[in-house]
């Protein structure tokens, strides 16, 4: 085959790989991507049994209970707030007035943290002006 | 001080300023006098910022808490060790210091090139005092480092306990190391593509910086997973947070320049895409900068609420449309000199290689930034987490560690079937036979590990291949002992052996990733003396509660006995200290409940696996006890206060309430630390500079290659 030619297919080919997978890649992420909300977006509109992954500030009286983390999280700047269960590794810097990450499906009245989701932002960089 | 600090952080700016000024009018009006008066500015932008360090790490060692700084983030009961590095602990000093390295790795860029790339180097130097006069405006007008507080306070906050671990003091100067190595490569591609000089002159100038940044923040990367995993109390080691994603991707794109070079010097091919891989990887360095900064992204490690996100920004925009621009506007010379001839050769491999990492750095650049793609197509914000992340970056890390492999066993420009056999036969023979071994002793429960496994022993086969037979041959002819042989071979050839033992190391890296993740066993359990959890084979007994005191923190913890089979195998101490808290409205006992807590791990690091346990215990059965002593003692200070902490570290050795163990049994993480020894070893090596006669013959080796090119073209 000519030298050219078969540059040129072999161009094709990689160029048609690499859309399938990009296109694999965008299909699985929009699948499988949870999605991100915050506590007054929660107690409005969680759907049960659907994954979310919520973001906001610790209340202050949270208790461990049997090896279970009993939490309330409200919105960064807002009162409203949702409980939380949750079992698993408690990130070292969590406590009441942190900001956590946590993913969480919805249970009755209670939002069930997925085991070992939970993360605390570091404290030390987390402050507009140290 | 403060004053000096602040006058040396503005001088620093406007020598950068004048810096950029004299290195352009130079290059432009051909005026050598201005171009060197533009390099010394360089170097006198390491002098004044070393002052301005220098001022700095003075204030934090002498806890001088008339720097806001230091009163936020050290204090007098701060271990000297910690107080030298509570610096990069804070968004400002952590700027500092990166502008800091930045001039020094440039300094020494400029200094070694001075009588070389006379067109490039004016550019580059311009660019790389770009980025020291981005950096010293953010740090003199948003995050300055040299602020007075007011009040003065008699004593600091400390440093975030998290932080106290000795790596901290060598993980993030690495990280900020290799993102700043990795603009030096940048600058001179960029000085090379405005110049048009687009041969490799600029890549053999450069390509030990671009080495030393792939080390260093390779080596930072696996510093940092190691303190996640025998620091931190979750039980892992990288959990493809945004921050670690953000070091990873220009570690990946820096790997693919630095096999990709090898084409451009070798044949003369992949200009173009050594140029832009080489602007994305210091884009990718600045993103990483970027991405701690602006709080764009949930991430634990994030400087959250910081005001810096729009300027750097602005950075990366300009810096991705100017890039695209240079690389567009020569693509004339940015043609390549040569073809590839066949899809069975090393520069096949290359391409591969090239295409699988930078197929790993979109994956994970996609998966990074998902929030912020799925709320500008959707409007609403949506992350992946891990198992997105494995999905694709498993089967990716399988061929390329096949491929690092397959790399060094084929020849160049076409291998033949008999090349094929005699290279491949040895190492294909190890892959399997380590398949099949590991298949049979029930590992083949997990594909993707065995594969990972046997594309392991297959690349280490390769490189032991390659270096018996580089031994044997020179043994032919120098009659030498082994391993002097060995010595010798490696010392002639520095880049190709260190290269190997780069490949060598990584496989080892990889299975260590593949066995501790597939193979795992982990348990979550709430136990009190006397009780017992069996967890991987093995049986943990809580024996007692420890306590102890200390000026900073009360430290509550357990002992655990753990044997197999009624062997005993380790006893463990995890521990969890708590540290006072800085509120006045806090009684004297709970003052330390009420601040920072950190896990210290107990672990038994072996060859084979790590036995790593950690403990929370339960602070809410002690909490009547401590309410009640700080409600009847609530002014006690110094020995009284003391007292009670006693009285209560006592009480829950004596009773104490059941506590939550985290219990896990990973095999060969051990592995992971070790491949990367030897992978940082192969780095130096590949860095060392050469003998001198290997050098003398480096230019006349190239010039026959060059003059070969020219004749087939003719």
């Amino acid at each position: 085959m000519d030298p050219n030619r078969k540059r040129r297919v072999r161009l094709y080919v990689s160029l048609a790989t690499a859309v399938l997978l990009a296109g694999a890649l965008v299909y699985t992420s929009f699948s499988t991507a949870t999605d991100a909300t915050s506590p007054s977006q929660l107690a409005a509109s969680g759907v049960t049994g659907r994954s979310y992954q919520l973001t906001g500030k610790v209340v202050a009286g949270y208790r461990h209970d049997g090896g279970v983390l009993a939490f309330r999280v409200r919105d960064r700047d807002g009162a409203a707030s949702v409980p939380v269960r949750y079992a698993g590794a408690v990130p070292d810097p969590f406590r009441a007035g942190r900001e956590v990450i946590v993913t969480v499906r919805k249970r009755g009245a209670v939002f069930v943290g997925e085991k070992d989701s939970l993360i605390t932002k570091c404290p030390s960089k987390f402050s507009a002006q140290s | 001080m403060l004053n000096l600090g602040r006058a040396a952080l503005t001088l620093a700016l406007s020598v950068a300023a004048y810096g950029i000024a004299a290195s352009l009018y130079g290059a432009r009006s051909g005026r050598r006098e201005w171009v060197e008066s533009g390099r010394r500015a360089v170097y006198a932008l390491a002098a004044v910022l070393t002052v301005a360090v220098a001022v700095l790490e003075a204030a934090f060692l002498r806890s001088d808490f008339s720097f806001r700084l230091v009163g936020g983030h050290s204090s007098t009961t701060t271990p000297t060790f910690y107080r030298a590095a509570a610096m990069w602990s804070s968004q400002e000093g952590s700027l500092l210091l990166w502008v800091w390295l930045l001039s020094l790795w440039s300094s020494l860029v400029l200094f070694l090139t001075r009588r070389r790339l006379r067109e490039v180097a004016p550019y580059a130097t311009a660019v790389l005092l770009g980025f020291a006069a981005f950096f010293a405006g953010l740090a003199v007008f948003l995050a300055n480092p040299f602020q007075l507080a007011d009040p003065v306070p008699a004593e600091g906050a400390g440093l975030q306990p998290l932080l106290r671990h000795p790596s901290m003091m060598i993980h993030p100067p690495m990280l900020y190391s290799g993102y700043t190595l990795f603009t030096v490569p940048f600058a001179f591609a960029v000085g090379a593509l405005i110049a048009r000089r687009l041969d490799a002159e600029w890549i053999r100038a450069t390509r030990r910086f671009a080495l030393a940044a792939w080390l260093v923040l390779g080596v930072g990367i696996l510093i940092g997973a190691r303190w996640s995993w025998s620091e931190l109390g979750w039980g892992g080691y990288w959990a493809w947070d945004p921050v670690e994603n953000a070091s990873l991707m220009p570690w990946l794109t820096g790997t693919a320049f630095l096999h990709s070079i090898m084409m451009q010097e070798k044949r003369g091919m992949m200009k173009a895409w050594n140029a832009s891989l080489v602007l994305a990887t210091g884009v990718l360095a600045i993103m990483g900068t970027f991405l701690v900064r602006s709080g764009i992204l949930e991430s634990i490690h994030a400087f959250g609420a910081s005001t810096l996100g729009l300027p750097f920004l602005v950075l990366i925009t300009l810096l991705i449309f100017g890039s695209g621009f240079l690389v567009w506007s020569r693509r004339t010379g940015l043609g390549p000199e040569g073809h590839l001839e066949s899809l069975l050769s090393r520069e096949a491999m290359f391409v591969l290689n090239n295409l699988v990492l930078v197929g790993l750095c979109f994956v994970i650049f996609w998966g990074t930034f998902f929030p912020l793609i799925s709320e500008a197509v959707t409007g609403q914000k949506a992350s992946v987490g891990p198992p997105w992340f494995n999905r694709y970056t498993v089967p990716l890390a399988l061929v390329l560690v096949l491929l690092s492999g397959l790399g060094p066993a084929i020849a160049w420009r076409r291998a033949t079937a008999r090349n094929l056999r005699h290279s491949l036969r040895g190492p294909l023979a190890a892959g399997g036979v380590a398949a099949a071994g590991l298949a049979l002793a029930g590992v083949a429960t997990r594909p993707l590990a065995l594969a990972m496994f046997a594309a392991a022993a297959f690349t280490a086969g390769v490189v032991v291949q390659e270096l018996w037979r580089g031994v044997r041959a020179r043994r032919a002819v120098s009659r030498e002992s082994p391993p002097a042989a060995l010595v010798a071979l490696v010392r002639r050839n520095r880049r190709r052996y260190g290269g190997y033992l780069v490949h060598l190391g990584m496989a080892v890296i990889f299975v260590g990733v593949a066995a501790s993740s597939s193979f795992q066993r982990v348990h979550d359990v709430r136990l009190s003396p006397g009780q017992h959890a069996r967890v991987g084979g093995y049986d943990v007994r809580y024996v007692r509660a420890t306590s102890a005191l200390s000026n900073e923190k009360v430290t509550l913890g357990a002992i655990l006995d753990v044997s197999k089979e009624g062997r005993h195998v380790a006893t463990l101490d995890p521990t969890r200290g708590y540290f006072r808290a800085v509120d006045a409205r806090l009684g004297p006992v709970g003052t330390y409940f009420e601040g920072e807590a950190t896990s210290e791990v107990g672990l038994r690091a072996g060859a084979r696996r790590d036995i790593w346990t950690a403990v929370q215990p339960d602070i809410g059965a002690m909490q009547p006890l401590i309410d009640r002593l700080d409600r009847r003692f609530p002014l006690a200070t110094g020995r009284s206060q003391g007292l009670l902490l006693a009285a209560l570290a006592a009480r829950y050795e004596a009773q104490p309430p059941p506590a939550v163990f985290r219990l896990i049994v990973s095999p060969l993480v051990e592995w992971i630390w070790l491949g990367g020894a030897i992978a940082g070893l192969g780095g130096l090596i590949a860095l060392w500079p050469a003998p001198t006669f290997a050098r003398r013959r480096a230019p006349a080796a190239a010039k026959v290659r060059r003059l070969r090119r020219q004749l087939s073209r003719a």
